[in-house]
């Protein structure tokens, strides 16, 4: 086996200088009953030539985006990646190495992670960030138990708008933790009234813009309102390239911000891995949930990098820990980190803005067609069509023609007879005239 | 893995007197911040001119500047090979971290988890258009039963702490289920931090059991701590000291007995693949953090994935969304009200998991076979023994073999000498290797873990040996500048985390 470097030679070596007479004397501790003498029911070991032919054959039952005219979205963003990207997170320094708990020789993975924590901080307009969270979804839940304890209350607010996913998670979360989360009616025009859901119990509400149906949502009324009575606001955002061309959470007066970072560098992966953003104000920077780097200095006075601040985590704090995440997600904070270091001030809100007119365009095309119509007065590269007829079967027949034609609704919030006709649809910079237009005559296709 | 939060301050430590002009040494670069790099008007990417049109951003536009530097494609990639340089990784020398299991990350998993058909696909595409992918989620689900022998398997949670999370989520809706309010959870002393912190976010208080003189959980006194309101148990087995936990399948017995459930950190799984399938124990679900059993690279702190198996008694309440193989192809169930019998407690994650992750586990999967799985576990356990034989004369063992993949020693040895566990493992560092975890567990003195892994040579093991045997000869001969001081030959010496901690930089800030 390929991957074993251990010889029969070797392993009777090992075993008389160890004393005993065979593999089996190792594992003495392990019951009779559970001692398996006989070879699983699974196929023996393969050949690089095998293995890849089988997986091959399972990737080439999908349609991937890139043969496809793509525009989905609904928390997923597909953008292109340079090249640099991966080739850089394929270091074997990079990939193949732990968390940093040596510092002295995992400068490499700290430095990056101090970068990452600075543009994070700096594209949310928050005072920190911390090294990563799993994913957007478990970012916002984490959010809501990190409000309850800086609060001491235990309710929170979803928004309407809030991905539907992200609201399972935090329900989810909550229940288990003693938390109440009140969540808001889907609100496909974005238009609901929040502020006065907010009580003296209210730990914080949770507010997503772009919102869920692509609406841009002004934070600044909702902050003031829970300032208020004392409650937090957290920001959620599923497209951080929307931070190149709108207003930021931090300066709309968010307490909180959490995202998914996943549209730089990490690309689609089928939903994982993803990337959490975590972002605060410093007076909240001893409440975090995860790894935070900081700077310091050696025995030189060199400047170097450490995780700091463990004494919230759970290696040290146990079950008083802010939260029990151990693992975060280092290679896609890396990718991150190398995709917004490509583009740098100019190339961020230069693509997001070609994101934003291509989404203005398409919605231009697709409004055309007869009985289609657009929700949104406001929107980044994402949007909310109506049809006139049903977007889930829709989608599996423009699927059909080959086309990826956006996510209804429906699949996320069933059972809403209003709901079912709406069509959510994202634009990128990957979209060409020719795609757009085959979308365009698809869907006329299948909606006449 | 687990370090004691021990603040360290660098001191005297490690002052080399030769300098050079540049502050460079040689091939280890001193690289700037990406912020320190910045010029305006430089860019590493090359993007069409927008249009001129009105947006459709209501009053929300951006404003101000974002503040992000402008380097060139060259500049980036010398940064980023620089910064790669002043790591260790397992590729370039033994990672010897108890608890991490740090093996080989073989390349073709790599290669396959960047087809397109599985990297380029979005995660809510129709159905119809993936099902190769819900193949594949559903083939490793088909290896994680048949290697655990248990019935079911919940495939999004994202790290093997979030897998805990889900095991602990469901075993608390079993109860709910059953009507019972029960919030006492027992997890040995010994346990990874994160159960205690796992349960906690559950909502159960943490009764910690003591651990025997032999290194295992002490059952009598497991027993004497049963009763009506306790939930669960929390055990890991191979346990965080290297060892079988022997009594399991009484403990298992004992647990049940009372109502509770069987709950088991799976981290150490990689002693047991092939061999001992947890469902033959009395478990009733266990985490598999992919990231260590299975090989997919560690990547600096993560992603891992965490695949949650489950007892007959917990499987209804597994979390969405699951996959279903209906004979005439797979569907992915997302909603409770699509689970047919099943009783989901919730959800864990958008999406369906850590599918890139699923991709390379499941490569090294076929590569291996069932065959060379077993084969994994048996040279784990063979590497770890060898370490702990060839060792015990220069360094003190707390608890006799045969271990299994992993081996415990504490700081006895050192009695005396005036080097600590950190000494020792930083003098680790100067000799080129990566230090076993230490500090850990918590219930000897001075813990040194170490866990070699199966893909280490006997050579490699050799090596090891012989600097561990001469380190240990040194710190007892009084040779303390090679430890008090280390390391000297990394690309910094001993960082001042009490400074870090006291008064916390988070970012860089220009200078005003």
């Amino acid at each position: 086996m390929r991957y074993l470097p251990l010889t029969q030679t070797d392993r009777a070596a090992m075993l008389r200088t160890i004393g005993v007479a065979g593999i089996d004397d190792l594992f003495i501790d392990v019951p009779q009953t559970a001692r398996r003498s006989e070879p699983l029911d699974l196929p023996p070991h393969q050949g690089e030539i095998e293995v890849e032919r089988m997986l091959r054959a399972m990737a080439s039952k999908n349609l991937a985006a890139c043969d496809a005219p793509f525009f989905c979205g609904a928390g997923a963003y597909r953008h292109h990646i340079p090249a640099t990207v991966d080739h850089l997170i394929q270091r074997s320094e990079f990939l193949t190495s732990y968390t940093p708990y040596q510092p002295e020789i995992s400068q490499g993975t700290l430095q990056y992670l101090f970068e990452f924590q600075t543009q994070v901080a700096m594209l949310s307009g928050m005072d920190i960030a911390n090294a990563s969270m799993y994913d957007g979804a478990t970012a916002c839940a984490e959010a809501v138990l990190m409000a309850n304890r800086a609060t001491k209350r235990r309710k929170a607010i979803l928004s309407g708008g809030l991905h539907p996913h992200y609201r399972a998670v935090t329900e989810t979360t909550s229940h288990f933790a003693g938390g109440i989360v009140q969540a808001m009616a889907a609100a496909p025009d974005g238009v609901e009234d929040l502020v006065n859901m907010i009580d003296d119990d209210t730990a914080c509400i949770v507010v997503q813009t772009p919102d869920f149906f692509g609406h841009l949502r002004d934070l600044r009324p909702l902050a003031e309102a829970a300032h208020a009575r004392g409650a937090l606001l957290v920001a959620v955002t599923t497209e951080t390239l929307a931070l190149g061309a709108t207003l930021p959470p931090g300066e709309m007066g968010a307490d909180i911000f959490v995202g998914e970072g996943q549209s730089l560098g990490v690309g689609l992966n089928f939903g994982g891995p993803y990337l959490g953003l975590f972002a605060a104000r410093s007076a909240l920077q001893r409440q975090m949930p995860g790894r935070l780097c900081g700077e310091t200095v050696d025995a030189q006075g060199r400047r170097g990098y450490v995780l700091t601040l463990s004494a919230r985590e759970q290696h040290i704090r146990r079950e008083k820990a802010t939260s029990n995440i151990c693992t975060n997600s280092g290679l896609c904070c890396l990718a991150f980190t190398i995709h917004v270091a490509l583009l740098g001030e100019a190339g961020f809100t230069q693509l997001a803005l070609l994101n934003h007119q291509a989404a203005i365009v398409l919605a231009q095309a697709l409004t055309g067609i007869p009985g289609v119509t657009c929700l949104n007065k406001s929107f980044f590269n994402e949007f909310t069509l109506r049809l006139p007829k049903p977007a889930a079967p829709v989608v599996e027949a423009l699927a059909l023609l080959g086309i990826l034609g956006g996510v209804p609704v429906s699949r996320l919030i069933p059972d809403d007879p209003g709901l079912a006709n709406l069509l959510l649809v994202a634009a990128n910079e990957t979209n060409t005239d020719q795609d757009r237009i085959a979308f365009v005559h698809g869907l006329r296709e299948v909606l006449s | 893995m687990m370090r004691q939060g021990r603040p360290t301050n660098p001191g005297e430590a490690g002052k080399d007197t030769l300098t050079t002009f540049s502050g460079h040494r040689g091939l280890d670069h001193e690289e700037p911040l990406l912020f320190e790099q910045n010029a305006d008007g430089r860019c590493g990417v090359d993007l069409p001119t927008p249009a001129t049109m009105a947006n459709r951003l209501g009053a929300l536009a951006r404003t101000g500047t974002i503040g992000l530097p402008g380097l060139s494609e060259p500049q980036v990639v010398r940064h980023f090979v620089r910064l790669s340089r002043k790591n260790y990784a397992i590729d370039s020398g033994l990672y010897p971290l108890g608890s991490c299991t740090m093996k080989h990350n073989p390349r073709l998993n790599e290669k396959l988890a960047r087809l397109p058909g599985f990297a380029d696909l979005h995660p809510l595409q129709p159905i119809s258009t993936v099902q190769g992918a819900l193949e594949l989620i559903n083939t490793l689900a088909h290896w994680l039963r048949v290697l655990t022998g248990m019935p079911a398997v919940a495939m999004s949670p994202k790290a093997g702490a979030h897998g805990e999370l889900c095991g602990l989520m469901a075993i608390r809706a079993a109860l709910d289920a059953r009507g019972e309010k029960r919030n006492r959870v027992l997890a040995p002393e010994s346990a990874h931090g994160t159960n205690p912190a796992t349960a906690a976010m559950c909502g159960f208080s943490v009764d910690p059991i003591p651990a025997d003189a032999r290194g295992r959980v002490d059952l009598a006194a497991l027993k004497a701590k049963l009763g009506p309101d306790v939930a669960a148990i929390m055990v890991t087995n191979p346990n965080t000291c290297g060892l079988f936990e022997n009594d399991i399948v009484e403990m298992a017995k004992a647990i049940h007995d009372v109502g509770g459930y069987f709950y088991c950190d799976g981290a150490n799984f990689n002693a047991l693949v092939g061999r001992v399938r947890p469902g033959d124990l009395g478990i009733d679900a266990m985490h598999i953090n992919l990231h260590k059993t299975f090989s997919t690279p560690h990547g600096g702190g993560g992603p891992g994935a965490g695949p949650v198996v489950f007892s007959q008694a917990l499987a209804p309440y597994a979390p969405l969304p699951f996959v279903v193989d209906k004979g005439t192809g797979f569907d992915l169930i997302e909603l409770g009200a699509d689970a047919g019998d099943a009783t989901p407690f919730g959800r864990m994650t958008a999406f369906h998991g850590q599918m890139g992750m699923f991709v390379r586990a499941l490569s090294y999967m076929l590569s291996h076979g069932g065959d060379g799985l077993r084969q994994v576990a048996q040279d784990a356990v063979l590497n770890a023994n060898y370490v702990l034989a060839s060792l015990s004369g220069d360094m003190s063992a707390p608890f006799p073999g045969p271990c299994m993949h992993e081996c415990l020693f504490d700081d006895s040895f050192l009695k005396d000498t005036g080097v600590t566990t950190l000494d020792f493992a930083k003098a680790m560092i100067d000799e080129g290797y990566h230090p076993m975890t230490i500090y850990f567990p918590l219930v000897v003195h001075g813990a040194m873990l170490i866990e070699p892994t199966e893909t280490e040579s006997k050579e490699a093991l050799d090596q090891l040996i012989s600097v561990l045997r001469n380190l240990a000869q040194a710190a007892k001969a009084g040779d303390l500048a090679r430890f008090t001081q280390a390391p000297h030959f990394a690309p910094r010496n001993r960082l001042d985390e009490t400074r870090a901690a006291r008064t916390p930089v988070l970012r860089w800030r220009a200078q005003e």
